[in-house]
């Protein structure tokens, strides 16, 4: 009791503002209040649910496919969505879907974990990996390319990763673990780069409804300020691997996360205001857009004759791997003795496939 | 004065992937309390073997790192200001990096 007391003290005297029996452990975004864990659990899992429903994200019946890497969002993501599932009856058909991108050393611990979830939350487990997609792990890819541009290769070939998974899941759609944070990350990144098409979709809560598999972000309004999902994730004991890609401390995103939590720190707005800057970006009418058809090669959703994966994996393929990257430069093919090797290897020689035997 | 300190998040290879410390914090001459500002640079001193600017930026921890006293959020105490005692628990925990 004495220890009880002391910690009270030091925290302001009080009790939860919300139940006022227990000691508070952290205060709620937004209001400020001071609660306790346990109602932090409510309130917390109740907001996603307001999220959901009120932005009509789901359809009962519908199958859906969780983005699953084994990180903290996408652990809190499972636990939630199975939990709120049964709890207010949605009757979805959850799944985990994770990819294997062939980075040791950090992906082949994080499954690890996404296995563990899978009998943790009682959720069917598809891991889809680039070497039996693409014939290419991150890890071969970062050998030919060196640290400079991956992110973009793997950033493209998981995309595509995960609309394949879900159609092998056959799923209506797919949910992932991205927060307010991440989302104010990608304005100014399009911003930054100019990309003036993905600026005006990449706030919505819901992207990709005109393409194979529609895909949402329930966490869209969870601000990292405050930290929801690390507390969340720590005080309810989840499961979860912590470890930064190690290829990512040259990721620009990583500039733009940077420069975001230091904003955050002066003014917590901050997040929340860059993504309603977003939201209400409206394109100039002489603005030429691009047009949405399918790859050639693939089918896959695109607007260029091939889709960036495509093109990538081609350049990839060829020696070329700056193909697809900047301005294309025709590099010495040294490395094409080394690719006809891979080629005649034995296993599934995807590299003379198309970029995807499903049908999209 | 004796605490408990845990590392989370990553931030654990920054102390030689440790992630629990038992400590022992020696108090500064003439001071009766110690603080987490006090702390923290007792724990950049004595703890983080590479990479300090990963867990500190300036005085306080750099931004994105939680940080519990006895499983409350610093914030609800004072954050820097927040004095520490016999046996407590302090927990920091990184979330700067994709989920």
């Amino acid at each position: 009791m004495e220890e009880g007391n002391t910690i009270a003290k030091r925290a302001g005297s009080r009790l939860c503002c919300l139940c006022n029996e227990r000691k508070p452990a952290l205060k709620r975004p937004k209001t400020l209040e001071q609660i306790c864990r346990d109602c932090f659990y409510n309130v917390f899992e109740e907001e996603i649910h307001q999220v959901i429903v009120g932005n009509h994200l789901f359809k009962a019946g519908e199958r859906v496919a969780i983005g699953a890497s084994g990180g903290k969002d996408s652990t809190v993501l499972a636990y939630v969505m199975s939990e709120l599932n049964r709890r207010h009856n949605y009757g979805l058909d959850l799944f985990l879907l994770s990819v294997d991108e062939g980075i040791t050393g950090y992906r082949d611990d994080s499954l690890e974990t996404v296995k563990r979830n899978e009998v943790q939350y009682g959720l069917p487990l598809k891991i889809v990996s680039y070497k039996d997609l693409y014939g290419w792990t991150m890890d071969e890819i970062v050998k030919v390319i060196g640290l400079k541009n991956n992110c973009t290769f793997c950033g493209v070939f998981r995309r595509q990763a995960l609309d394949r998974g879900a159609a092998y899941l056959k799923v209506d759609k797919l949910v992932t673990g991205h927060n307010a944070d991440d989302i104010a990350e990608t304005v100014l990144l399009n911003i930054l780069r100019g990309d003036v098409a993905r600026l005006s979709r990449c706030t919505s809560i819901t992207t990709g409804e005109d393409g194979p598999i529609p895909r949402c972000k329930p966490f869209k309004y969870t601000y990292e300020n405050f930290n929801q999902n690390h507390t969340y994730a720590y005080f309810k004991k989840l499961d979860y691997f912590s470890t930064e890609c190690i290829y990512s401390p040259n990721a620009y995103r990583g500039f733009a996360r940077e420069f975001i939590k230091d904003l955050e720190r002066m003014r917590p707005r901050a997040i929340v205001d860059i993504i309603k800057s977003g939201e209400n970006f409206r394109i100039s009418t002489s603005t030429k857009m691009p047009e949405q058809g399918t790859c050639e090669r693939c089918g896959y959703i695109s607007s260029q004759k091939w889709c960036k994966a495509c093109v990538l994996l081609e350049g990839l393929n060829r020696g070329l791997p700056k193909l697809g990257i900047g301005r294309s430069r025709f590099l010495e093919n040294s490395n094409d003795n080394r690719k006809e090797a891979k080629r005649n290897d034995g296993d599934r020689s995807i590299e003379s496939k198309q970029c995807g035997s499903l049908d999209f | 004065m004796h605490l408990t300190l845990e590392f989370g998040g990553g931030l654990e290879l920054l102390c030689d992937s440790v992630k629990i410390h038992n400590v022992d914090v020696e108090l500064k001459k003439g001071l009766e309390k110690l603080t987490m500002k006090d702390l923290l640079a007792w724990v950049r001193t004595n703890l983080i073997k590479e990479r300090p600017e990963m867990f500190m930026k300036g005085d306080t921890v750099r931004p994105g790192v939680l940080v519990l006293v006895n499983d409350c959020d610093w914030e609800l105490s004072g954050q820097l200001e927040t004095t520490l005692q016999e046996k407590d628990v302090v927990v920091f925990i990184s979330t700067l990096h994709g989920g």
